[in-house]
């Protein structure tokens, strides 16, 4: 396995909020979603990778290296997309880009103008007045200019519209095409994975929820919905996020084969979304 | 060569294309040798993950019906005889299934499509 980002029991402890022994990895090639609700430690699981922040304890590998020793050989192959603006606003994008080109020995110009054309950007327009999609897309343009093999994004596509945001994934498909690459890339606006996402990795509240392949999770998660008579206790227990309203209940379980099997018509399954499965395993069993 | 995606079907999407593509084969659209797309292109076309496209092609390389060269990408299978019998046991299929839905539409019970059909076999030899 060529694991491009390896994560092992990572921690980092803050007066008001823990993130509690993340693990996962990335192999080259694939995409990664990592999802969870505002606040649930995408973004500091982010900046631990990017050493913006310390962990405490736990170890972090990247392209097979320590992330910290062999820092600046790492981050010259890291493509970081963030969702905040961290440009000098009164710069155009061309003066913008010429201050940060340097920093990167493998700087590709040619790679560059390509994305600003095929991203249509205005290079001589100053940064504080681009839209937000711009940005993105300006962000995102640099992060792909000097030969990056893994694409770190926080929540790149918050507050852009459906379509900005289709567009970004016809992006990302087009980045992975070469089968060296992978991607990393945080929302809480899961049905940008719906499609794309090779694996989800879920944090809730600061802890790992779970780190699978979508295909595994969809087959794994179903909606179960049904009437209320038949939440025994032991029925109960194989449910996640019971929702009772006044005419019956909805909730999401791992066990719907056998559920079908006991219930038959009674109950009805169905596919959930990524959506879905956060928003009952959120609001869990209260 | 034509693939079509049905979300929110029961049957996974995976599934789904390892049908199509099988399909697609048994009735020789796509012949031997020819190239398939890479699995990332597919993914990317269809607008799915490359782990999706990924298992139906691992699946229908299981079957026999697809190989993969490393560095090169997949081609159809040569079909053996096994693929051969199911592509014609397919064809039978399909022509009894016409024969089924025309005979219900005149109201025929299956006792007597099977004699109709016992007689045409004694008559074939």
């Amino acid at each position: 396995m060529d694991h491009i980002l390896e994560l092992n029991n990572v921690s980092k402890k803050y007066k008001e909020f823990q993130l509690n022994n993340i693990s996962f990895n990335l192999e080259k090639g694939y995409i990664m979603g990592l999802i969870g609700p505002n606040g649930a430690g995408k973004s500091t699981t982010i900046k631990l990778i990017m050493n913006l922040i310390k962990k405490d304890s736990g170890e972090i590998k990247i392209f097979g290296k320590d992330y910290k020793k062999d820092e600046i050989a790492v981050k010259e192959r890291i493509g970081f997309v963030y969702d905040e603006n961290y440009f000098y606003e009164d710069l155009n994008l061309l003066e913008m880009k010429n201050i940060i080109a340097p920093f990167y020995k493998n700087w590709d110009e040619e790679a560059f103008q390509k994305h600003i054309k095929v991203f249509n950007l205005p290079l001589k327009r100053k940064i504080k007045e681009l839209s937000r999609g711009m940005k993105m897309k300006y962000s995102l343009a640099l992060a792909l200019s000097h030969k990056a093999d893994l694409i770190i994004m926080d929540e790149p596509t918050s507050g852009l519209d459906p379509i900005i945001r289709n567009e970004l994934l016809g992006i990302l498909y087009d980045v992975i095409q070469d089968e060296e690459k992978g991607i990393l890339f945080s929302t809480h606006n899961t049905t940008d994975l719906d499609k794309i996402a090779d694996y989800i990795t879920f944090i809730n509240n600061g802890e790992m929820v779970f780190s699978e392949s979508k295909d595994e999770i969809m087959n794994k998660y179903k909606i179960i919905k049904g009437g209320k008579e038949i939440l025994t206790d032991d029925i109960r227990k194989s449910l996640i996020g019971i929702k009772e309203h006044n005419y019956g209940f909805e909730a999401l379980t791992t066990n719907s084969v056998l559920l079908k099997r006991e219930f038959k018509d009674e109950i009805i399954i169905e596919n959930a979304t990524l959506g879905d499965i956060m928003i009952y395993i959120v609001r869990g069993n209260k | 060569m034509r693939i079509i995606i049905q979300n929110g079907l029961n049957q996974p999407i995976y599934d789904q294309i390892r049908g199509q593509i099988k399909s697609l084969i048994l009735k020789g659209e796509l012949s031997e040798g020819e190239q398939l797309p890479s699995i990332r292109n597919l993914a990317k076309e269809l607008q799915i993950s490359v782990i999706t496209t990924k298992r139906a092609y691992e699946e229908l390389e299981r079957e026999g019906f697809i190989e993969t060269v490393a560095g090169k990408g997949s081609y159809v299978a040569a079909q053996d005889k096994e693929l051969l019998r199911e592509k014609k046991l397919q064809i039978i299929e399909e022509r009894l299934q016409g024969a089924v839905i025309e005979g219900r539409q005149l109201g025929l019970t299956i006792d007597e499509l099977y004699e109709i059909l016992k007689i045409l076999y004694g008559e074939v030899e």
